[in-house]
């Protein structure tokens, strides 16, 4: 269990790269974790987030910035010296072992004796219900009883951080969604630090304490998954987290600092803004969530989106509806039992203080006053 | 920040981490590339330099630069230019079969029937055959005028026997060399053909096209990549044949099967002319390389896509 | 209707198959002839089979064995030699890939488009400087510079079959380069190793150009053993195609096994 810093970690493959986008793949990374904590770093492929874990495993070199575990720097520390386990999207089990050697491999290298291996081994399996499997060989195992197989290899060995490389992804739904508990249960019982590299944002909500959001090598926002959903730091994201997406619509903010205004969509911001001066006049991205939006049939509305329905979609217990408004794509999250047809001319509304508001030539969020967001 | 770790973090691979404390990577590489050199390159030099000279190992005293003198022999031996007319023939004509005849084999061994597996493994068998062994067996229970299997073939269709060696000596050596030959291309082409995926195939017939237009389109198209490599290797393989020749025809009658390595290997062992049969060998290396060239090409482009997987 | 034409598949197939097997089995069948049966103007199909002309050709010259053991000493050899070669270059070039691992194996492959004849003089020159003409370990080194660019290109791909992720697993395992070589990756290579050197001892095995260049009598090998019968043409077919039964039946019966690795091999991985 440890403590783990980076400061300004940054990943650079040099002008020789041939994307030069891709040159730098991480920039200025900067994050102290609390002893045990459950970190998520999300984001788009290509953000950089797997290199930053790659990164902490010591599998590649940070170019530069310094990682320190439990104070130690590590950034000239090789792989196997780090003392972090790590488990891998394609699981990476050795297939010429059994699922009890796969385990006890790296006990086996540091030389452990062996009634402690077996010991450890043993009460890791039974920890993952996979005791029955020890004498098999990985390929002998479904894709679940792998991915338990490897869970089971990197608790063994008791390290003092975990690293998950988008470890469920190659699982079916249902079995995604059961082993997402399993680890959150090992992760409360065990207490290591574990970093977790997903770019599913639903998995990112419920399993971190904090999430990184990451876009083209930078860290967008980290934050806890609430803070994540109600105040943003940008429209990338706002748009990123929570499904189905935010809705943006591009309006002008009036000389009141308040009122906000489309093609043919109102709004007024409630609460005050940061910075809302220098905006006021000026064009805002207006951010608002599908599941905040409700029908209405009051055209006096404070807050109102008109528009016609194109895509209904039924879900059971909510009703999704598309419509097209002032150039953009609008999608609300109605009641289930909302009659509506396709074609249908709509009126949507919603309360201000549902409103996010964005900085339309730099994306950046304008904060509410009242809330204190934690910045990177 | 160490600037190893900089420069090495171009890389294809992704080990820089261990980089810093990785194995010794040109002493693992050495023996090898140090061994290739030893025996190919520095000889390869040696038979540039012995080129230039004056060399006969029956005239220990008449050493001394020759500057291009060997190159003028050579190219007015008319032996040299039968044995690289030779050479091209032998290398063409088994081509043109050796390809021909392995693709419709290897059609033909793509489709399932009963006991194919074992068939095709018969089939293939020639190619493990040692060149010295398939040289006698054609010349001698095969193609002998008076009592081979194809004489008494022949007798008993009425027709009149042929002293093949004697009267078609570079057909017979055709013969022999695609008999070893056709194999190898039928075991490529087919491993060729067992890689185009089933969808594609299921895609063209759905979209309604023949069975010609399907070869065509999807199969030829597909198989020209390892038509490639049979065509460049098959070359490289023929333009060297040796031991086909030395155990029937001995590059005879008269200089009728000469190709290049033979025309070498009877001016350096038994004319013992060191500096002629360099300044040959010289020839046959820039022929090789003229297919080289394009082989190898190819190599490196397929490992560039294979280090993208 | 499908049933009726992969019945007409079979038999053309199997037509086949037998033109193309044919020469072998008629030698097979000539072994096991005697002499003057095998030296016949009608040939004999139906006969007594005999081991006779197996028992003169172990005894032909200084013997089928003296060959024999040439044959496989300088084809083991040369194949251990090799691999001994191959797998640290091939590793380093694997894992440990630079700016110019690229390049190596280029010019790794192109040696091997050399035509032998482009060295046979020097080569013969220095071996008989160095008294190594007629000698095994002269042989098994050029059977090791011949196969070397082969064998480096067939271990290279199959250790870069190896997924890369379980490399990096074995070394946040706290695995040394060295436990990681030995431990994982040689283990998972090893089928890919085999077949290495299954094909290595094949090629050398089959070797014509340089055994009957540089070998007289002492290390002579089957090649040379039977090209001995080129001058006693006419004479003795039985015993001749006894001896190429000897000699080419176990590299035939290893070929069946390796058929796919050769095609690997033989096209430096481009064809899989």
């Amino acid at each position: 269990m440890a403590v783990v810093e980076l400061k300004g970690v940054a990943k650079n493959y040099g002008g020789a790269h041939k994307n030069a986008k891709a040159a730098n793949a991480v920039e200025n990374f900067n994050l102290t974790t609390r002893d045990g904590e459950f970190i998520v770093l999300v984001g788009p492929s290509g953000c950089g987030k797997s290199t930053t874990m790659r990164m902490i495993a010591g599998l590649e070199a940070n170019t530069d910035g310094e990682i320190r575990i439990d104070g130690r720097d590590v950034s000239q520390v090789a792989a196997r010296d780090r003392d972090i386990a790590m488990v891998f999207q394609s699981y990476a089990l050795y297939p010429h072992m059994t699922v009890y050697d796969n385990m006890a491999f790296a006990l086996s290298l540091k030389k452990v004796p062996k009634p402690e291996i077996e010991q450890r081994v043993n009460d890791a399996a039974s920890i993952l219900d996979i005791t029955h499997l020890l004498d098999r060989k990985p390929r002998a195992l479904s894709g679940g009883q792998r991915q338990r197989v490897a869970l089971g290899r990197a608790i063994v060995r008791d390290p003092q951080v975990f690293l998950m490389d988008e470890p469920l992804s190659n699982l079916d739904a249902m079995l995604r969604v059961d082993m997402r508990a399993e680890i959150i249960k090992l992760h409360r019982k065990l207490g290591v630090t574990t970093f977790y590299v997903t770019h599913d944002q639903t998995e990112a909500m419920t399993m971190g304490e904090r999430i990184v959001v990451m876009r083209d090598g930078h860290i967008q926002q980290i934050d806890t998954p609430n803070a994540l959903y109600h105040a943003p730091n940008n429209v990338f994201v706002a748009g990123f987290i929570g499904t189905p997406s935010m809705n943006f619509l591009k309006m002008t903010l009036g000389g009141d600092g308040k009122t906000l205004t489309g093609q043919t969509a109102r709004m007024v911001a409630s609460s005050e803004r940061q910075s809302i001066e220098a905006h006021k006049g000026r064009d805002l991205m207006v951010g608002v969530r599908p599941e905040h939006l409700v029908l209405t049939t009051d055209e006096a509305a404070a807050n109102l989106i008109k528009g016609e329905i194109d895509v209904v979609e039924p879900l059971g217990s909510v009703t999704m509806v598309q419509l097209e408004v002032d150039g953009h794509r609008i999608t609300a999250q109605l009641e289930g039992d909302t009659s509506v047809r396709m074609g249908d001319a709509i009126m949507l509304t919603c309360d201000s203080a549902r409103l996010h508001l964005f900085d339309a030539e730099t994306e950046q969020a304008l904060p509410r006053h009242e809330h204190r967001t934690e910045t990177a | 920040m160490s600037n190893d770790a900089v420069a090495n973090a171009g890389d294809t691979a992704s080990h820089q981490g261990a980089k810093r404390h990785g194995p010794p990577v040109k002493r693992l590489m050495a023996p090898a590339v140090l061994f290739l050199m030893v025996w190919m390159i520095v000889p390869l030099a040696m038979t540039v330099y012995y080129a230039f000279e004056n060399y006969n190992l029956m005239m220990p005293t008449m050493r001394g630069f020759a500057g291009l003198g060997n190159f003028e022999i050579l190219l007015t031996d008319g032996t040299f230019w039968a044995a690289l007319g030779h050479t091209l023939t032998l290398v063409m004509a088994c081509l043109a079969i050796t390809v021909s005849l392995g693709l419709v084999l290897a059609l033909l061994f793509n489709k399932t029937f009963l006991g194919r597996g074992v068939a095709r493994t018969l089939a293939i068998s020639p190619f493990f055959v040692m060149p010295v062994v398939t040289g006698l067996l054609f010349k001698n229970m095969l193609l002998h005028p008076v009592y081979g299997i194809v004489s008494w073939a022949m007798r008993t269709l009425g027709f009149e026997p042929i002293d093949w060696f004697a009267h078609y000596p570079m057909f017979s050596v055709i013969l022999m060399i695609s008999w070893e030959w056709t194999p190898f291309a039928l075991l490529i082409l087919l491993t060729g053909l067992q890689s185009l995926p089933e969808d594609q195939i299921e895609a063209v017939r759905l979209d309604g096209a023949s069975r010609l237009q399907e070869f065509r389109h999807i199969v030829i198209p597909h198989l020209g990549q390892v038509l490639y490599v049979v065509v460049m290797l098959e070359s490289i393989f023929f333009l060297t044949s040796f031991a086909e020749i030395y155990a029937t025809t001995s590059g005879g009658p008269g200089t009728a099967t000469t190709n290049l390595p033979y025309y070498i290997y009877q001016n350096a062992f038994f004319q013992y002319d060191i500096g002629l049969s360099s300044a040959a060998a010289i020839a046959a290396v820039i022929l090789a390389n003229i297919f080289a060239f394009f082989l190898i090409r190819f190599v490196a482009g397929n490992l560039n896509a294979g280090g993208q997987r | 209707m499908e049933q009726k034409s992969s019945l007409g598949l079979a038999v053309i197939g199997w037509l086949v198959a037998i033109v193309m097997f044919f020469p072998i089995l008629w030698m097979v069948l000539t072994a096991l002839k005697t002499e003057q049966s095998a030296f016949s103007m009608v040939p004999e199909f139906v006969f007594t089979p005999t081991l006779e002309s197996f028992k003169t050709a172990l005894s032909q010259n200084a013997g089928y064995w003296h060959y024999a053991f040439n044959s496989l000493f300088t084809s083991v050899m040369s194949t251990l030699i090799g691999l001994a070669l191959a797998i640290p270059a091939a590793y380093a070039m694997a894992f440990y890939p630079s700016k110019r691992t690229d390049f190596t194996l280029v010019w790794m492959v192109s040696t091997k488009f050399i035509p032998a004849v482009g060295v046979l003089i020097p080569i013969f020159l220095v071996y008989k400087t160095l008294g190594l003409i007629d000698n095994n370990w002269g042989l098994i080194a050029l059977f090791v510079g011949m196969n070397l660019p082969i064998m480096v290109w067939m271990v290279y791909s199959y250790f870069k079959d190896v997924p890369k992720d379980i490399v990096e697993a074995a070394e946040i395992d706290g695995a040394s380069t060295l436990a990681t070589m030995f431990r994982v990756i040689l283990p998972l290579a090893l089928p890919g190793l085999a077949s290495t050197g299954l094909l290595a001892l094949i090629l050398a095995w089959n070797e014509s150009f340089w055994s009957l260049t540089m070998a007289d009598h002492n290390a002579a090998t089957l090649a040379a053993f039977i090209a001995s019968f080129k001058s006693a043409e006419g004479l003795f077919w039985a015993k001749m195609s006894a001896a190429s039964v000897m000699t080419v039946a176990p590299i035939i019966v290893l070929g069946w096994f390796a058929q796919k690795q050769m095609v690997r091999g033989l096209t430096f991985g481009a064809v899989k």
